[in-house]
């Protein structure tokens, strides 16, 4: 193996080993690739060029929590959906609400994020994120029962595609949430929708075992 | 159907709804049985029923009137109460809040020192119901992110080493020598066969001795049909070495690892 001299044949050995591994790989660890000692910059630079030269192609480059990895482009996800059995996993309203108090809030104890659904947690919320590795018990408030403090972990902000939490979508403007908007009508469209339906498929309204009309 | 297809022109009234005339469509929620429980499941708890109410009513949340609020939200739990729902005891414990809020506001302030702003009963609610919005909205956003195994794959080539251990190279070579030396192995004990493989064997010796006939040499490698399945060279293998012991062929290999080329022993070719 002829020992690489121009960025194209650094390139070609990043692209290789970050093909072969299985997981996101560090700046520092790809440093290990070379006898060279490049520094940061220029490896990020060169990172930089190769996904580039994927621009245009189904699989593409992405800097995650933990390093670099090349990924599908989601835009071909439907096509490879046909090669499988099993839908994709699709979470729960409840585990996204839980998620998301972990990963704005955190760290959290189960009791906070009851404080803010108002309704309990059960237990498989929290098992079907920890078994995802997206969160983890990285300590206990000193509070009775010393209740374990949940918080995101680096998987969760790789399997999003982020590099820190800093690039979470922002919270909403608690400010402009006071006022009622067309915005909010339309997370609660859903519900109305199901309304409508009720509505066209009620019986006689004055049937003896009608359940009473809601107030107005 | 009638009830949604027929125009107002043809029927006075829509339905009647305990005696009274139901002119038009009630702009609130009616609740049928069945529809109940679908209902119930699409809200994540009293808070998200209640923003629910507030946000379909256009309600100002800074100014909720409580008395409006708290009769929707008890219709509600009563409806989940008759249809024998397991009425989640969040559900009672908000109704008994807001209830309770409702009273503070019924009654009098008592005159008090000014000590700041006197605090409104409602804003411990407020500040509830828009926390819990606000990460209501955050987790819709974050579903919407890109989310690996459901939007995206990771791409990795699989490398072999992944899988198993690395194992030393065997060359065909190797196992060919390995193979010939238990066979040499297997003579020196092997006395007594089976009958019936004897004469198979016997049967195998012939057709080698028949391939060998005309021409000199023969690769080793030739005189085994491989489609013929594993028995067969077995028993192939064993006649060669039985034609071997019996001096009716001559092996020959002109260093160690190259070719085997096998031919008639010049004993068996003054016979035939």
């Amino acid at each position: 193996m002829l020992p690489p001299y121009t960025p194209e044949d650094y390139k070609r050995v990043l692209e290789t080993a970050l093909l072969a591994a299985s997981e996101p790989l560090p700046l520092a660890e790809l440093k290990r690739l070379f006898d060279e000692e490049f520094d940061d910059d220029t490896l990020r630079s060169l990172l930089a060029d190769l996904r580039t030269d994927w621009a245009d192609r189904g699989v593409e480059l992405a800097q995650l929590a933990s390093g670099w990895r090349f990924h599908t482009r989601a835009e071909y996800q439907p096509y490879l959906e046909r090669l499988k059995n099993e839908r994709p996993p699709k979470y729960s309203r409840a585990v996204m609400e839980t998620l998301a108090i972990i990963a704005y809030r955190q760290p959290v104890t189960r009791g906070d994020i009851e404080d803010i659904r108002g309704v309990a947690v059960s237990p498989n919320i929290l098992k079907t994120l920890e078994s995802r590795g997206w969160i983890d018990a990285v300590g206990h408030r000193d509070a009775p029962g010393r209740p374990a403090l949940y918080a995101t972990t680096r998987a969760f902000l790789d399997d999003l595609g982020l590099r820190a939490l800093s690039e979470l979508p922002p919270l909403a403007d608690l400010e402009r949430m006071v006022d009622a908007t067309d915005e909010h009508r339309g997370i609660t469209l859903a519900t109305a929708t199901v309304d409508a339906e009720a509505v066209s498929a009620a019986p006689m309204l004055d049937s003896a075992d009608a359940p009473p009309a809601p107030a107005q | 159907m009638t009830m949604t297809t027929a125009s107002p022109e043809h029927v006075e009234h829509l339905a009647k709804v305990y005696g009274e005339p139901l002119i038009e469509l009630p702009r609130d929620l009616y609740i049928p049985p069945g529809a109940l429980e679908v209902i119930l499941e699409s809200f994540e708890g009293p808070l998200d029923l209640l923003l629910y109410l507030i946000r379909k009513a256009n309600i100002d949340v800074l100014d909720i009137p409580m008395a409006a609020l708290t009769g929707q939200y008890l219709v509600y739990v009563e409806a989940m109460r008759q249809s024998n729902l397991e009425l989640a005891a969040e559900y009672l414990l908000m109704a008994a809040m807001l209830i309770e809020i409702k009273a503070r506001m019924l009654l009098p302030r008592p005159p008090r020192v000014q000590e700041g702003e006197a605090e409104d009963p409602r804003a411990e609610l407020v500040r509830r119901l828009l926390e819990y919005e606000q990460m209501k909205a955050a987790a819709a956003k974050l579903d919407a992110c890109p989310q690996a195994l459901r939007d995206y794959e990771w791409v990795s080539v699989r490398l072999a080493d992944e899988l198993a251990q690395r194992q030393p190279q065997v060359s065909l070579q190797d196992l060919r020598s390995a193979w010939l030396q238990l066979m040499k192995q297997a003579r020196m004990t092997q006395h007594h066969k089976i009958k019936r493989e004897e004469l198979s064997v016997r049967e195998h010796m012939s057709l080698i001795l028949r391939r060998l006939q005309p021409s000199n040499f023969v690769a080793f490698d030739a005189l085994f049909d491989v489609a013929s399945g594993l028995p067969t060279l077995v028993v192939s293998f064993l006649a060669m070495l039985e034609l071997v012991r019996e001096g009716l062929v001559d092996i020959t290999q002109s260093a160690a690892l190259a070719p085997i080329y096998i031919k008639l022993s010049d004993a068996s070719a003054l016979h035939t």
